[in-house]
């Protein structure tokens, strides 16, 4: 395992009656490119905050580096932001903005004008020294801000939504970019994001956090196959989630009940009469013409919806709750109205331990009719 | 032209321009043409104004002794400008800056005096300041003096009933300014390293420059026409140019005069006014 980097111990945040982070505990390793992640909020953006110096924890500690942090200022701290504004200085031309740093901790000029060019070349933005931050386009803009936090050569550096004001084709770009980026600098990066997308395309780990809580943090392949929680399930990727109770196990075998009859999954550390959820992905979601054995889930086909290169299939489930079936254009779906029985592999789901106890929750497929 | 073009175009814009212009002519344009026309005229021997062509009105303006009053009225506005910028910048800061709820309360403790009478307010001051005056009568009860003060009818005096009168001009553009500024600039100065000091006076400072540079044409010109402010605390030893203009149509009884001096305030006026804008100020903060 890696040197731990940054260090969050018990970290709460309160603000009057509103509990933002609660008991947040998390270690980012050094080098590793490390994404929050999770719906506006969520606390990403102030455990961001905190880590930078901007916010205090209410209680906890956060350290950097095997220092604690929370009596430094942020300027004694060798972490850097890249702000989701970008937060350049209007009145400043690009290179003034990119020498703010090293101007500050008074490095000699010709060595600031030497490391500027370097940050320059870079982020790919020679010869627009001279300009000023209202001339750039919202890519360039971008690039400033990443170089202007990267030449003070932090330890951490922290990206709060960086790429949400770029247009689509744009991010996609510029996501390699700073993924090419983070692995050249060999830097730790903190990145703040809502995009699940983004999060699975950049990141080494995801830390997911949810309503203050952090549900779970994992590679990307791990938490779309393993999500530890149901919102986890749900916020990454499309999925299938189902509201039931282990009515009876057979070794790994999970028989399982819920609102519209019994299905199967497999899992260990499971009692028989446990609440659970059972996550099934679009993708492996399988449909027969006739019963299948364990299963007794029946539905109709409603609609379909294509989506360029898969097809999406939409069938209800007595109780009104939807099902989603994905495949490739050009696989064979049912026909619309048609009756279908849908069933799945065993090991093809996921089966989660139910922490809210709910049973027979109606609301958690989404309506896409 | 067609009765229904008419209907359609120019009686629209009879209705919304056409209030707006009389406005303007009326009370703009035809008092100013009447003060021009006012300062090429002579005075006959009973000092009756008579439409004869002079610039002796203009020439009167080189006295000497009007010279010290313009370089005393120049002084005076400058000394009021800086004292201004240098109370109002910490003051719109707190006020533009703090999310607390005293900010609404600071605000109007600026507002309310700027909705009343500043002659009513400035004989308030001379109330206060004068010899029999409560700050007088403060000072002896507690035998901090033990005589009365001359605190009135000092150039000081006029100054400070100057800052307290435009106070709000400097306040108003110097908040708008301050609280447009962008929170996050100021934290990304702190991540990069920057002290307190350092981010004052290269993010805050050159980002709210606008501010007092508007705030200083809206202090600086009206100080120099404020002439009841250095007549009534000055006692006339302190005069500006608004004195000058009010004595020659009051005392003075000689309307040209008067009327050339008031051209020439109102060309200083554009003078500045034509600078800040070269300087790149923002019009719009000066409600033009």
């Amino acid at each position: 395992m890696a040197r731990p980097i940054v260090e969050i111990n018990g970290v709460n945040k309160i603000y009057g009656s509103n509990h933002v982070v609660k008991d947040l505990n998390l270690v980012v390793e050094e080098g590793e490119f490390l994404t929050l992640l999770g719906s506006s909020g969520c606390g990403k953006t102030t455990t961001l905050r905190m880590i930078a110096g901007f916010e205090e924890p209410t209680s906890g500690s956060i350290k950097v580096e095997g220092e604690a942090i929370e009596e430094k200022e942020p300027f004694e701290r060798n972490v850097n932001t890249v702000f989701q504004s970008y937060a350049l200085f209007p009145h400043k031309t690009i290179y003034d903005n990119i020498a703010y740093g090293l101007k500050m901790k008074k490095v000699p000029k010709d060595e600031i004008k030497k490391r500027v060019h370097e940050m320059m070349e870079l982020v790919q933005l020679e010869g627009f020294e001279k300009r000023y931050p209202s001339q750039l386009s919202g890519g360039q803009k971008q690039r400033v801000a990443i170089a202007r936090a990267l030449i003070n050569r932090p330890r951490v550096l922290l990206l709060d939504e960086p790429l949400g004001a770029l247009d689509l084709k744009l991010r996609k770009q510029m996501q390699l970019e700073l993924k090419r980026l983070q692995k050249k600098l060999n830097i730790t990066f903190i990145y703040v994001t809502h995009d699940q997308e983004e999060a699975l395309t950049m990141s080494d780990r995801i830390a997911i956090m949810n309503a203050g809580v952090l549900d779970q943090v994992a590679a990307p392949t791990e938490i779309y196959e393993h999500p530890a929680t149901k919102f986890v399930a749900t916020f990454i990727g499309e999925t299938n989630i189902f509201d039931g109770s282990i009515r009876s196990i057979n070794g790994e075998s999970l028989s399982i009940q819920i609102e519209n009859g019994d299905v199967k999954a497999t899992g260990s550390e499971f009692a028989a009469g446990e609440f659970i959820n059972v996550s099934v992905r679009p993708e492996k979601m399988k449909y027969a013409l006739d019963p299948v054995e364990g299963f007794t889930l029946i539905a109709t086909v409603k609609d379909y919806v294509y989506v360029g290169s898969v097809v999406k299939c939409i069938a209800v489930l007595p109780n009104g709750n939807e099902l989603k079936i994905e495949r490739l254009a050009g696989q064979p779906l049912p026909q619309l109205g048609e009756q279908i029985f849908p069933y799945w592999n065993e090991k093809d789901v996921v089966v989660i331990h139910n922490r809210d106890q709910i049973f027979y929750q109606a609301v958690d497929n989404v309506v896409l009719g | 032209m067609k009765k229904h073009q008419w209907r359609a175009n120019t009686l629209p814009s009879l209705v919304t321009v056409g209030p707006v212009t009389l406005w303007l002519l009326f009370f703009v344009a035809v008092p100013l043409i009447y003060v021009g026309v006012m300062s090429f005229c002579s005075l006959d021997q009973y000092y009756n104004v008579t439409f004869q062509f002079t610039l002796d009105n203009y020439k009167r303006l080189f006295d000497v002794n009007y010279i010290k009053i313009y370089g005393q009225s120049v002084l005076i506005a400058f000394l009021t400008t800086i004292i201004c910028i240098l109370v109002a910048y910490p003051f719109s800061f707190l006020i533009a800056r703090t999310k607390s709820k005293k900010k609404m309360i600071l605000y109007m403790l600026v507002i309310i005096p700027f909705w009343t009478n500043s002659l009513i307010r400035i004989y308030g001051w001379k109330t206060f300041l004068g010899t029999t005056g409560w700050l007088n009568t403060a000072l002896q009860f507690l035998h901090i003096t033990s005589e009365p003060l001359e605190l009135l009818f000092h150039r000081g005096t006029t100054v400070l009933g100057m800052v307290y009168c435009l106070f709000p001009f400097m306040v108003l553009p110097l908040y708008t300014a301050i609280e447009k500024l962008d929170g996050s600039l100021l934290e990304a100065s702190a991540d990069l390293g920057a002290k307190g000091f350092s981010t004052f006076f290269e993010v805050i400072l050159p980002l709210t420059a606008s501010g007092i540079f508007s705030g200083s044409i809206m202090v600086f010109i009206p100080a120099l026409g404020y002439f009841f402010v250095a007549d009534i605390l000055g006692g006339g030893n302190s005069d500006v140019i608004g004195n000058l203009i009010e004595r020659q149509f009051q005392s003075g009884n000689n309307w040209p005069l008067g009327a050339a001096l008031s051209i020439i305030l109102i060309l200083i006026t554009l003078l500045l006014v034509k600078i800040y804008q070269k300087l790149g100020g923002d019009m719009e903060s000066l409600g033009v």
